[in-house]
């Protein structure tokens, strides 16, 4: 039976929800204001900013004519898609392993794959630069989909592994019981059930591999560059550049907002399952 | 077809052909200022006279500083010429990672010479050349002539003292119920930042970061003297928050008519004085940089400039980039399809003494005379081991300046004393310059 909550709470909550929300969302609409505005206004007291005389597109159009936005918006659809995918074709088998076959030291497993999340990345950088170096990796977008797959394969088997725990083995007992071979236990009985929470899983390794902004500037030059090069290349310390940086950072998160806007609730649907049982 | 037609045909195939497979693709990493955006705009007649094409990689300053240093350090060869400061040039040449440029002075039509003695000197390390400049500036004081007259202070002709002229200057022009502050100057933490200001500023009034033997020197008498001066003079005449402004922010403050005065880059002259993109382009003026107990080392230096890493595996096609990059010919483009005005500064003596220039920026002739003044060589009052105005030319210099820039906002923003600054500015600079043996 659900609890009768006073009115009086419910606008508080609401008010305080909606307070985090906007502060949240707050820097995000800021850099929209901004690369509405000219260079000078940009740069002005945050009041001024939002009264000052006009608003253009001018930024957005500079941007456009001095960057390659396609090229850098197709390398990190690349990059993303396909250090997604790859990650998935090695973590839904890690993941059936260790959640139905566990072995005695599984779970050791599982938490030395977390372990790696947090030596920070500038530790191995110079290893990795000299493998691409030596392997003609650098800057290319096979090197890129490699070192994030790499990078987000402990989360990617851990939310997996999560999903896969959720799903009663007898299922999987009964199909092999059936006939089915390991290949089509895993495809056809494993998989639709865990859609929700592979989509999920999806869905948030593309959006950290989009975001990812370390080993994509440093691995980078000019051909495999992503969106995170664009906008860092409207980044300076002497000249003004926000209203232009504002107008890069826009077209680079816009992608990556609508197709969130658009999965939300597959999103949440699969962060939240198995929370409640 | 006949016969000589025919030829004639093969020929040109032919020659279309060696051309295409001549003709080189280049890697430029480089920072975004507006000198490169028009390097950038004017590049493809260089690409359409030679064939060859150009992959640029624009980065912030400090990204560029790390890709470019992990590149070059592990011969990745990632890029072909590199965009570099004065501090790195001489560092990363002696350290074997840039190619030499001094065939250059073969070329009678690039003319090396033109190129500014001092500027050529912050570029070369033992006594090569390792990068050719675009720019280079030093540091003077903006100022409003319009407030100046109002509050009755005359434009200081001669080099003026930071205490008392400079202070009472800042006094008598500091006006917050207007919008006006006395002066504004960098106070965000870095060693590009508030320590490129805090560095002449110290040599001023006697300061050097180390002794002879290397010993920092940061807990001196001087640099307290120094620092207590900075400290009031921003926290009394300077525009709130002031640990969040640099470069940039005081540039769009001045523009905007909130200060009064400014010490800062040569090189923002021209925009503070367009009337397009300035509210106080017709009222401002400059003077130089302010002395105390000395004028050496008080106004910075800094270059841009280009150079090719050793790891490139196209130096002829890079050199040939370089030469038209740099060369008389490529300023005059400059003047001529983006005016005058927008050409870079301190770099070649026929491009300052040229009539179109003075015409277009009658203050040219001043940021000339600045630059010439200085000397990275010899930036102190009492003898230093290193080069460099604002900055130390060792490889442990950009972790000390960063640190000590933290210690001196922290103070400015009054989270600790002057005194506790420079106590743990020293501690830091003694431990690192132990760590890299220095000193004992």
């Amino acid at each position: 039976m659900a609890r009768a909550v006073p009115h009086k709470t419910k606008v508080f909550n609401t008010a305080v929800a909606g307070t985090i929300g906007f502060l949240m969302f707050f820097p995000i609409l800021w850099i929209l204001i901004l690369s509405f505005k000219t260079e000078e206004d940009a740069i002005r007291a945050p009041f001024q900013v939002l009264f000052s005389s006009g608003w253009t597109m001018d930024s957005f159009a500079t941007v456009q004519e001095r960057s390659d936005y396609f090229k850098h918006f197709m390398n990190s659809v690349t990059i993303s898609l396909g250090s997604t995918f790859l990650g998935l074709l090695i973590a839904i088998p890690a993941a059936w392993a260790m959640a139905f076959v566990p072995a005695k030291h599984t779970k050791d497993v599982l938490m030395w794959m977390l372990s790696t999340k947090m030596l920070p990345p500038v530790g191995v950088l110079v290893p990795i630069y000299l493998i691409f170096r030596d392997l003609g990796l650098l800057d290319t977008r096979v090197g890129l989909v490699f070192v994030l797959m790499m990078m987000n394969l402990p989360i990617i088997i851990w939310m997996l592994y999560t999903y896969f725990r959720e799903i009663p083995g007898e299922i999987l007992e009964a199909a092999r019981m059936d006939g089915a071979s390991l290949r089509e236990e895993v495809l056809y009985v494993l998989t639709p059930m865990a859609v929700p929470g592979i989509a999920s899983t999806v869905l948030l390794n593309i959006i950290l591999s989009w975001n990812e902004a370390f080993w994509t500037l440093n691995l980078t030059a000019a051909k495999a560059a992503p969106l995170t090069a664009f906008i860092a290349s409207y980044s300076s310390p002497e000249g003004l550049f926000y209203a232009k940086l504002s107008a890069a950072s826009i077209m680079a998160i816009a992608p990556i907002l609508i197709m969130g806007w658009f999965s939300q609730k597959q999103l949440v649907r699969g962060l939240t399952f198995g929370a409640v049982k | 077809m006949n016969l000589r037609g025919a030829l004639c045909a093969a020929t040109a195939l032919v020659s279309v052909a060696a051309t295409a497979a001549m003709s080189e693709e280049i890697t430029i990493a480089t920072v975004n200022n507006a000198d490169m955006i028009v390097m950038q705009k004017l590049a493809p007649q260089w690409e359409e006279a030679t064939g060859n094409t150009i992959n640029w990689v624009v980065l912030e300053e400090n990204v560029l500083r790390q890709r470019t240093t992990q590149d070059i350090a592990t011969n990745g060869g990632s890029f072909d010429i590199i965009f570099i400061g004065a501090y790195e040039a001489p560092i990363w040449g002696a350290n074997g990672w840039l190619t030499p440029l001094d065939d250059f002075a073969d070329d009678a039509d690039y003319d090396l010479e033109d190129i500014f003695q001092l500027v050529r000197n912050g570029l070369s390390a033992d006594g090569h050349l390792y990068a050719v400049p675009l720019y280079s500036e030093t540091s003077f004081t903006f100022y409003r002539t319009d407030l100046f007259e109002k509050a009755g202070i005359e434009a200081p002709t001669e080099q003026i003292l930071y205490d008392p002229d400079f202070m009472e200057m800042a006094a008598k022009l500091h006006d917050p119920e207007n919008g006006i502050y006395g002066t504004c100057q960098r106070g965000k933490a870095g060693w590009g930042e508030n320590m490129a200001f805090i560095g002449p500023l110290a040599n001023a009034f006697g300061a050097r970061w180390f002794d002879m033997d290397w010993q920092p020197q940061l807990d001196s008498p001087e640099w307290n003297a120094a620092i207590t001066y900075y400290v009031d003079l921003m926290t009394n005449y300077g525009p709130p928050g002031a640990t969040a402004n640099g470069h940039n922010e005081n540039r769009a403050l001045f523009k905007d008519g909130k200060c009064a005065t400014w010490v800062d880059a040569t090189s923002a002259a021209n925009d503070v004085r367009n009337p397009n993109t300035s509210s106080v382009a017709d009222v401002t003026d400059f003077f130089k940089a302010p002395m105390q107990v000395t004028s050496n080392g008080t106004g910075w230096f800094w270059s841009w400039a280009l150079a090719i890493p050793a790891s490139s595996q196209k130096i002829d096609v890079a050199k040939d980039f370089l030469k038209w990059g740099t060369s008389k010919e490529y300023f005059e483009m400059v003047g001529e399809t983006e005016g005058w005005v927008a050409v870079p500064s301190g770099t070649r003596a026929s491009v300052h003494d040229d009539p179109r220039l003075l015409e277009a920026a009658p203050f040219a002739a001043t940021i000339k005379e600045a630059i010439l003044s200085v000397d990275p060589a010899n930036p102190t009052k009492d003898p230093v081991p290193y080069t460099g105005v604002q900055f130390v030319a060792i490889p442990e210099f950009q972790g000390i300046g960063n640190y000590v820039g933290q210690q001196i906002a922290a103070a400015l923003a009054g989270q600790s004393s002057v005194e506790d600054a420079l106590a743990n500015s020293q501690q830091f600079a003694v431990r690192e310059m132990t760590k890299a043996g220095y000193i004992k």
